[in-house]
């Protein structure tokens, strides 16, 4: 046993050491089962160990059906497998209701963790993952996990059931791609912008099967909520996983959570880069990306005017309390144009109870926003704010897809929370600065 | 593998494909065959017929992870889906429940709607007999070539009692 151990440290500290090997390479490589000790170059196929194996509302229910047809009883390890309700909870359909029930009835028949009510990706930042994890789950927006130094993907159902069963899943390491924001933010501006003005220069198929890792001046001073809107959307780029290394801010965020860091890895320093993206964020300005695709991105002030049905601060892109902070600070005294609906659904419970406590609840409800208990929602077109033919709405959330939020005949805008606010002050897209000086 | 094709375009993602609002009721392939590509093209499960293919554009699939998409399509009689290049997710699902996901290069050029195309997934090559044109297609790696021949994971795993990559 002991010497096992001492083979990993060893192994540990020769990948963790080494400046040729990029953060993916370095994680795979310490994560690798198919031949334990090689290291893990971009481009190869692998086979990795699995740290965290979750699926929510809209994946388990396949998932749980499929280790049924697999004929496997039980899941590898109880203890790293979680599963989430949240997509369409409460329950808005016998049909939904029914597929909580399999889940749950699963849940308690294996003995693994499940939690109701919390978008998923924002429940795993407050209580699971840490630097240096494999995380895989059956939702592509696992790469919001990235925000906390882990490298983390979505798959499938099919895919998730068999690392259940198995505890282990082939990958191929990805070519990584550097994106480096560097200065100050300057005002109105957010993480959104920043990832929302990157998609629309390298495309929504600009870093398929890659890693991007978020770095420079200006990420190091997001926190982690800001982070976790960068790695979110790295995605709707079609990477892989979005990473930022952990450094002391995420240690802070850990630390009041009674976590810490597991393995703490740092891209190397020779490590070779697919591409390296580097933008001043001093000359960014508050985006929007239009209907229908994320990346057909617009400065706001181009398509401002544009008028609005419905504005929704939700999703695990952006829902967590900084966002309600900066609603707070744009809405007091204000109110909502008549004829908007300005639909609120908190990420998870926690940022519920803050957002409470802090008393932006009254200054929200005071404006006329409609607050619902924390869903996906909206952001899926399953419930609590569904989009009709011809309505427009503009969205915190990630994407703009043709019927993502209702009818195929509904328009979404992506923006950040200042500008989804600014626009529900206005009832037309509105640049939010003038509510920030 | 021969049949008639669908053309699509670029960057169809998978809300396209299926709606969530039907993934969220059902799991029976039948079901969200109905919908398949509804946005699209609201008769296409009425039109597409048992064997014909799918020729795409860059990026198929890209978007939400549902299996549901590769399972509409499949369910709906389609037996391959052609493209320049697939999101990530999309691929690994469509192989994991048996639908062929083929990658070739230029093929959108090359095919209109209707046209009929051979596939041979052992020589790598995608044919279209309308013009005679022949196209090299990419290989999958090995494991996927054979979990794709067993007609998925599950099939795969019943078949050899271990996964394809173990
Ligand atoms: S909030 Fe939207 S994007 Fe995030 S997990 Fe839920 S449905 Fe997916």
């Amino acid at each position: 046993m002991q010497r096992t151990s001492l083979i990993d440290k060893e192994l540990q500290d020769k990948v963790l050491s080494d400046q040729g090997l990029t953060f993916s390479e370095k994680i795979l490589s310490l994560k690798r089962s198919d031949e334990p000790g090689k290291i893990a170059l971009a481009s190869e196929i692998m086979v990795a160990k699995v740290d965290l194996a979750m699926a929510h509302d809209g994946t388990a229910p396949l998932a749980i059906k499929v280790l049924g047809e697999l004929g496997i009883k039980r899941v590898w390890d109880s203890s790293k497998v979680i599963l989430h309700i949240d997509h369409t909870y409460p329950a808005s359909s016998e049909h939904i209701a029914n597929f909580h029930s399999i889940m749950r009835k699963f849940a308690k028949d294996q003995g693994c963790y499940i939690q109701e009510g919390n978008i998923c990706h924002q429940y795993m930042l407050e209580h699971f993952v840490v630097p240096g994890m494999l995380v895989i789950g059956a939702d592509s927006h696992t790469t919001t996990q990235g925000s906390l130094g882990a490298f983390a993907t979505g798959v499938g159902s099919t895919e998730i059931a068999a690392v259940w069963a198995s505890g282990k899943i082939w990958l191929k390491v990805p070519d990584s791609v550097k994106v480096v924001f560097d200065g100050r933010l300057p005002l109105g501006v957010y993480a959104k912008d920043l990832i929302l003005f990157t998609i629309g220069k390298i495309s929504s198929e600009g870093a398929n099967y890659k890693a991007i890792e978020f770095t420079g001046s200006t990420v190091k001073d997001l926190s982690i909520d800001s982070r976790a809107t960068l790695c979110n959307m790295s995605i709707e780029a079609g990477a892989k996983t979005g990473i930022v290394e952990a450094d002391s801010v995420t240690k802070e965020y850990l630390t009041s959570l009674g976590r810490e860091v597991l393995v703490d890895v740092h891209g190397g320093k020779e490590a070779i880069y697919d591409k390296v993206v580097e933008e001043d964020v001093e000359h960014m300005e508050p985006y929007v990306a239009l209907p229908h695709s994320v990346d057909n991105v617009k400065a706001v002030r181009e398509v401002e005017g544009i008028p609005i049905d419905q504005a929704f601060l939700g999703s695990c892109t952006n829902a967590r309390l900084e966002d309600f902070l900066i609603a707070m600070k744009m809405l007091k005294g204000r109110k909502i144009k008549k004829g908007v609906r300005f639909i609120v659904t908190p990420a998870s419970k926690s940022v519920y109870e803050e957002v409470l406590k802090k008393g932006i609840m009254d200054v929200l409800l005071e404006a006329g926003a409609l607050i619902t208990a924390p869903t996906c929602g909206a952001c899926v077109g399953t419930h609590c704010g569904v989009l009709g033919a011809g309505e427009v709405c503009i969205s915190s959330s990630n994407r703009n897809f043709i019927g993502r939020m209702g009818s195929s005949e509904s328009k979404v805008y992506l923006a950040s929370p200042a500008t989804v606010v600014a626009s529900a002050i206005e009832g037309v897209i509105a640049d939010p600065r003038d509510y920030l000086r | 593998m021969k049949g008639r094709v669908w053309k699509l375009s670029d960057n169809i993602d998978t809300d396209v494909i299926i709606p969530y609002k039907y993934k969220a009721r059902s799991i029976d392939p039948k079901e969200l065959a109905e919908h398949c590509l509804e946005g699209i093209d609201p008769e296409f499960s009425r039109k597409v017929q048992k064997g014909d293919l799918i020729v795409a554009g860059r990026n198929f699939g890209c978007g939400s992870s549902r299996d549901q998409a590769p399972i509409a399509i499949k369910a709906s009689g389609i037996s391959a889906v052609i493209a320049e290049s697939f999101a990530r997710i999309f691929y690994r699902n469509a192989i994991n429940i048996g639908l062929p996901a083929i990658v070739c290069k230029g093929i959108s050029k090359e095919t209109n709607e209707g046209d009929i195309i051979e596939i041979d997934l052992g020589e790598g090559t995608v044919k279209n007999i309308m013009t005679g044109k022949s196209l090299k297609a990419d290989k999958h790696p090995e494991f996927l070539e054979k979990m794709l021949e067993a007609g998925g994971l599950v099939e795969y795993y019943k078949k050899f009692g271990k996964f394809p990559w173990e």
